[in-house]
């Protein structure tokens, strides 16, 4: 049977993809999320006012003050190896990804000043043949801490390659 | 005699969607606030390219306006406790995508209440791109 999922990689389950540790959380970063997310319409004043961030917001946009992988990564963000990058294990070699789904439970609300701590890892893979091919599906598991060590949120999001 | 008003939501009670058009301008506000300046996002080409008629919209945006949609509906009622949804079609552009919901059960465990909801995005063709639930636990 046909499979794009090596042993190297079935053995880099669990592994440490990233461990990021955020930028202070600014009142402007949480206002300039919602302006974009609510555009054309003005969002509510909770996040206008920055009281504390939409559910949703991302810390590690654009730049984070820590990162530490198992393996290294190459400078393109988007390559469609970089999962494998990360967990330090060759990667299967596909062209094109799609962001698949995502789950999160939340904790903790994000508020002005909060250091967030992610711990992403990479949880599974699965496949099935799809409109575009042999389809691979990659699930990984993301922890979300504030600088308390309080739970912001866990969310497992899944990448799909062919 | 003050009346308790009722924060309880019903079986079947549908949350006000959210409307809104999918195209570069949106996407590119986004893009600028994630970070998330892909070919696929910005180019028509390269989403052909990759399979699909036009450059399309990011799945965190639909991620989201899931969330937009929730948030509006509780109004301070309380609190998003988990969300889920699953991308099955793109939403390329030229399109308007509605975020749409419905309260599918409600349930009490020692005094707090909390609602699932089922939730999507749809297009105007009434095409759903990405279903999914959320848990509400009302404060």
């Amino acid at each position: 049977m046909r499979t794009n999922v090596s042993d190297a990689m079935r053995g880099a389950l669990g592994n440490l993809l990233t461990r990021r540790i955020s930028h202070p959380v600014s009142e402007s970063d949480i206002r300039r999320w919602a302006l974009a997310v609510y555009w054309p319409e003005k969002p509510p004043r909770v996040f206008v006012d920055a009281a504390h961030a939409p559910e949703e917001f991302n810390p590690f946009a654009w730049a984070v003050a820590a990162s530490e992988s198992t393996g290294k990564a190459t400078s393109d963000a988007n390559a469609a190896d970089r999962t494998e990058q990360l967990a330090g294990v060759p990667g299967p070699g596909l062209q094109f990804q799609l962001n698949g789904g995502m789950e999160s439970e939340y904790g903790t609300p994000i508020r002005p000043g909060d250091v967030i701590t992610s711990e992403n890892r990479l949880e599974s893979y699965s496949e099935r043949e799809g409109r575009l091919g042999l389809m691979l599906f990659t699930v990984t598991a993301d922890t979300w801490t504030n600088q308390d060590g309080a739970v912001v949120k866990r969310t497992r999001s899944t990448l799909i390659r062919y | 005699m003050t009346q308790q008003i009722s924060v309880a939501p019903t079986v079947g009670e549908e949350l006000p969607p959210f409307v809104r058009e999918t195209g570069f301008a949106a996407w590119n506000r986004y893009a600028a606030v994630n970070d998330e300046f892909v070919p696929i996002h910005m180019d028509d080409e390269a989403g052909r390219a990759a399979g699909y008629p036009t450059a399309f919209g990011m799945g965190n945006l639909q991620w989201s306006y899931l969330h937009v949609l929730v948030r509006e509906w509780v109004a301070g009622r309380g609190r998003i406790a988990r969300l889920s949804c699953q991308f099955r079609n793109p939403n390329l552009k030229g399109q308007t995508v509605t975020a749409r919901g419905v309260v599918s059960a409600v349930n009490e465990d020692d005094g707090v209440i909390s609602a699932e909801l089922k939730i999507w995005t749809e297009t105007q063709d009434g095409t759903v791109l990405a279903p999914g639930t959320a848990t509400v636990v009302f404060e």
